[in-house]
């Protein structure tokens, strides 16, 4: 935190305004909380944290957050519980932080949601829990509504540091067993919630880390691996078995862990993971990679030590992402700390429509990412050796909205032009792995390949037994959406288990 | 974590190890591989074939070249070491049938490979023609075992000194050129060797199937690191391969892609060369802790 220069200004400013409201004798009323402006995070300074792997957002302080809290009009219908993926019951939590109660606050939360560390930095808030927030509304800016998602990482975060992590209680063994398979966020939060029950679980990975995408995609500089490690460690100390390593539908075919193995029911959480390519001339030059290869290589494979990993890094200067999304943003950004010199993000649609978490594109943007809209590339240019060295890009504007509305990209005839680069990264989406479905022909998957459920409040595939949630099941999506698919297939699981 | 049971060095730069791993002994079928890191934080992810498998031992067999810092390192485990990470058995199986005449080509390391095609296509009834080639005799790898698999095993060596002095492509040739054609050709080994392979049987129409080594990291479709252009279409080398029509392959944009962390690795082979002379690289320090513990032991 040492690092954080604007932490103390902050933090006196925020002691300044509770100060002034505890020396209040009348309550507050709906006015003075509107009146109280929003805090500010403290940050690492941009051009500092554009060549570092610290996390970039330091998180509230006690004053902040108090103060933060206050902001809350604890509103009759609150729009922000309908709004999020999980219904956290936002007012109750917030007035717990105001009252200073911090671990009352975290247990609150802790009742609809696993992950609030991760939650609370990753969930695109101005799209769901902050987006029709009464405070955001009344001052005509989502970006002014109760910073939800702040406080929900200060509460999880003070839990950590102060080490009081509670362990969920687990009931007596059942003798059932479920496997699960993946261990990302859907596959953890099913595993805890069906472990509570008293039944043995194991988690399949394939890699040899635990986490899924919250390991191997999503950068340190935004999520400290130590944070998953951590909800990891309280899975352990519920007796979850993991066995990384293991490949289902590989090592092993996903009806033998039923007929063979002794599960009683599986719950699939493999995520999407099969990255889509624009299927443009040229785009399998040396130094086009998709976004999955370069933040796995970054990541997982630490690559970005280059003293210290042996998975070689691709050190290009020149980098060009394709696509808006946050996977775009974190291979943007990534690639600065790899040591680009320039790199620029192309997106065919307007900034108005990046579909990236506006906090994510703010950060890029002060960290020097160029954004260049409305452009699209229609080939990738090699040299003799097949390395790329730039891109023939189109020009676009808005048209029509598109069945989803959103205003189709129209191309501009003869307004192409040449792009310079030496490294293209693809971020223009994920599709579903294959893998599980093609060796288990009995489960349903739409043409996108996602699997088909037959019962969508339990996540139930349509063979008996087997549940799927997350981004196999909803195309890639959000963490907290892949958790409350977890929580669903949990409740499915255990309900059939006890029918059982 | 996967014990290794046994190890032999077959030549100069070339290792077979066989290692605990009862699932994958079950599961795998041939032409599939593994994927294994010689350590857990900070270990590449390399992609080796399976060998041979003993169900009844629970074990796998790797043959490995001793090419780069991974491969060396490796080269340095000895019997009752534990390989921290070990994940297969993976890629799409060779497809196996009665063809009825099929040459199997095979170069240096490539053998490795071949050998578990050889012996389930023998077991399908096929006749078998097996062509092995390498720089000289003291290089050739499972020579007995591919003797014994094969109908006619033709050993091509580039100095003469065993067999008959040329390339694996010459006798190729001339059994493209007999009247009754073979069936199925399979060519496994360097690009270079399976590129002219499939240009020798291209003219003659006959089927030949080749097993990419493109570089990868995860082996599960998920990275797309391992893609390569065949005919029209980009193919995941892990999943959809390792095996494709060696007459569709874009051999010169895959081997510029294999070429892409040259640099890199010859960066990381020359350090860990000089972290060796200074004992002070991991293993070294892997070593000393054994010791250490050994001595507490005693
Ligand atoms: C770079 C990036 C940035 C993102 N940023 C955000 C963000 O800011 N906010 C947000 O809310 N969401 C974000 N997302 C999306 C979010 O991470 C995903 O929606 C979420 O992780 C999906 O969870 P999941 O549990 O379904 O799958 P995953 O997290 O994908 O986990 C699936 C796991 O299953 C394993 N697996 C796959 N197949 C098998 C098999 N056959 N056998 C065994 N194991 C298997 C995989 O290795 C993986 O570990 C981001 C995604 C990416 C890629
Ligand atoms: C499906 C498959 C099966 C293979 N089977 C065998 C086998 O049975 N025996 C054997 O000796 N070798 C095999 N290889 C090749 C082996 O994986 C590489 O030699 C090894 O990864 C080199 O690692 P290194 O760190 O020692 O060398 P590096 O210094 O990293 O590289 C040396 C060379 O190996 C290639 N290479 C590097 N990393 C990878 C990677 N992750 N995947 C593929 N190639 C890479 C590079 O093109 C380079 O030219 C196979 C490769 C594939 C893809
Ligand atoms: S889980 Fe996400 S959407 Fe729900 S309150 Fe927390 S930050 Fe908001
Ligand atoms: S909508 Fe906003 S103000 Fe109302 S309860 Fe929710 S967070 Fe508080
Ligand atoms: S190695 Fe990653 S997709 Fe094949």
């Amino acid at each position: 935190m040492s690092n954080c220069d604007t932490l103390h200004t902050l933090d006196a400013e925020a002691k300044e305004i509770l100060a002034k409201i505890n020396a209040r004798t009348e309550p507050l009323k709906k006015s003075d909380r509107l009146a109280i402006k929003p805090l500010a995070m403290p940050e690492l300074n941009p051009s500092y944290r554009a060549r570092s792997m610290d996390e970039v957002s330091c998180g509230f302080t006690e004053s902040q957050a108090m103060a933060e809290a206050l902001r809350c009009l604890d509103c009759k219908r609150p729009f922000c519980v309908e709004d999020c993926p999980v219904h956290i019951d936002i007012p109750a939590f917030i007035a717990k932080i105001a009252e200073g109660d911090f671990k009352g606050a975290i247990a609150k939360i802790k009742e609809t949601s696993l992950l609030p560390a991760v939650c609370g930095r990753v969930c695109p808030q101005e799209r769901q829990c902050q987006l029709n927030c009464t405070v955001g509304k009344f001052h005509k800016d989502v970006g002014k509504s109760v910073g939800i998602g702040r406080l929900e990482r200060f509460v999880a975060d003070y839990e950590r540091e102060y080490g009081e992590i509670v362990v969920p209680e687990v009931k007596a063994p059942t003798g059932k067993k479920v496997a699960v398979i993946g261990s990302g966020p859907a596959g953890l939060v099913t595993a805890a919630d069906v472990r509570r029950e008293g039944h043995e679980v194991t988690i399949f990975e394939a890699f040899h880390k635990l986490g899924g995408v919250m390991r191997y995609g999503i950068p340190e500089f935004r999520l400290p691996k130590e944070i998953v490690d951590r909800e990891i460690e309280t899975l352990e100390a519920m007796g979850v078995q993991f066995q990384t390593n293991f490949v289902i539908g590989r090592t092993r075919k996903l009806m033998d862990l039923l007929h063979k193995d002794g599960f009683d029911a599986v719950f699939i959480g493999t995520g999407a993971g099969l990255p889509l390519f624009m299927g443009i001339k040229g785009e399998s030059s040396v130094g086009v990679f998709a976004a999955n290869e370069y933040l796995t290589r970054a990541n997982l494979m630490k690559a970005y030590d280059t003293q210290n990993a042996d998975t070689p890094m691709w050190h290009g200067k020149n980098i060009v992402v394709l696509g808006g999304g946050n996977v775009a943003m974190d291979a943007a950004r990534m690639a600065l700390r790899l040591g680009a010199e320039k790199v620029r993000i192309v997106y065919r649609r307007s900034m108005a429509e990046l579909p990236a978490r506006a906090e994510e594109i703010h950060h890029a943007q002060e960290e020097g990412v160029e954004f260049c809209i409305l452009q699209n590339p229609s080939e990738i240019l090699a040299d003799e050796k097949g390395r790329v060295r730039g891109m023939i890009i189109d020009r676009y504007e808005l048209g029509e909205p598109d069945a989803k509305g959103r205003p189709k990209p129209v191309k501009l005839e003869g307004q192409s032009f040449e792009m310079e680069c030496d490294t293209v990264l693809v971020a223009i989406g994920n599709g579903s792995n294959p893998l599980i479905s093609q060796s288990t022909p009995d489960l349903k998957v739409n043409k996108r390949g996602n699997i088909e459920l037959s019962d969508e409040d339990r996540n139930k595939t349509f063979v008996e037994g087997i549940y799927a949630g997350g981004d196999i099941v909803l195309g890639a999506a959000t963490v907290i959406l892949a958790m409350g698919e977890g929580r669903k297939a949990a409740k499915g699981i255990n309900e059939y288990l006890a029918s059982k | 974590m996967a014990k290794i049971l046994f190890k032999k060095q077959l030549s100069p730069a070339v290792y077979q190890i066989r290692v605990e791993a009862p699932l994958i002994a079950e599961e795998r079928k041939a032409g599939q591989f593994i994927i294994l890191q010689i350590d857990k934080d900070f270990g590449e992810r390399v992609p080796l074939t399976i060998a041979d498998a003993d169900t009844k031992e629970g074990s796998i067999t790797l043959i490995f070249q001793s090419v780069g810092k991974s491969t060396k390192q490796l080269a340095t485990f000895e019997v009752g070491d534990d390989i921290p990470v070990l994940v297969g058995p993976l890629g799409t199986p060779t497809h196996i049938e009665k063809y009825g005449h099929v040459v199997c080509v095979c170069g240096g390391v490539g053998i490795a490979p071949m050998h578990p095609i050889v012996q389930a296509m023998k077991a399908a009834g096929n006749k078998i023609t097996t062509i092995m080639g390498a720089r000289n005799k003291d290089l050739f790898l499972m020579k007995e075992e591919m003797e014994a698999l094969s109908d006619e095993l033709i050993l091509m060596t580039d100095d003469g000194s065993l067999g008959r002095k040329g390339l694996v492509t010459e006798p190729l040739k001339e059994l493209c050129e007999q009247a009754r054609k073979p069936d199925l050709v399979i060519a496994i080994g360097p690009p270079a060797m399976m590129k002219f392979s499939a240009l020798t049987t291209k003219p003659y129409q006959i089927k030949t199937m080749v097993s990419l080594n493109s570089i990868m990291v995860d082996g599960t479709g998920m990275c797309g690191g391992c893609r390569v252009n065949i005919g029209d279409t980009v193919k995941f080398v892990c999943v959809d391969g390792p095996e494709f029509d060696g007459h569709q392959v874009d051999w010169e944009n895959m081997m510029q892609r294999m070429n892409a962390f040259k640099d890199e690795e010859d960066e990381s082979v020359h350090r860990f060369g000089t972290h060796n002379a200074n004992h002070k690289c991991r293993i070294d320090k892997m070593t000393d802790d054994k010791i250490k513990e050994n001595e507490k032991g005693a």
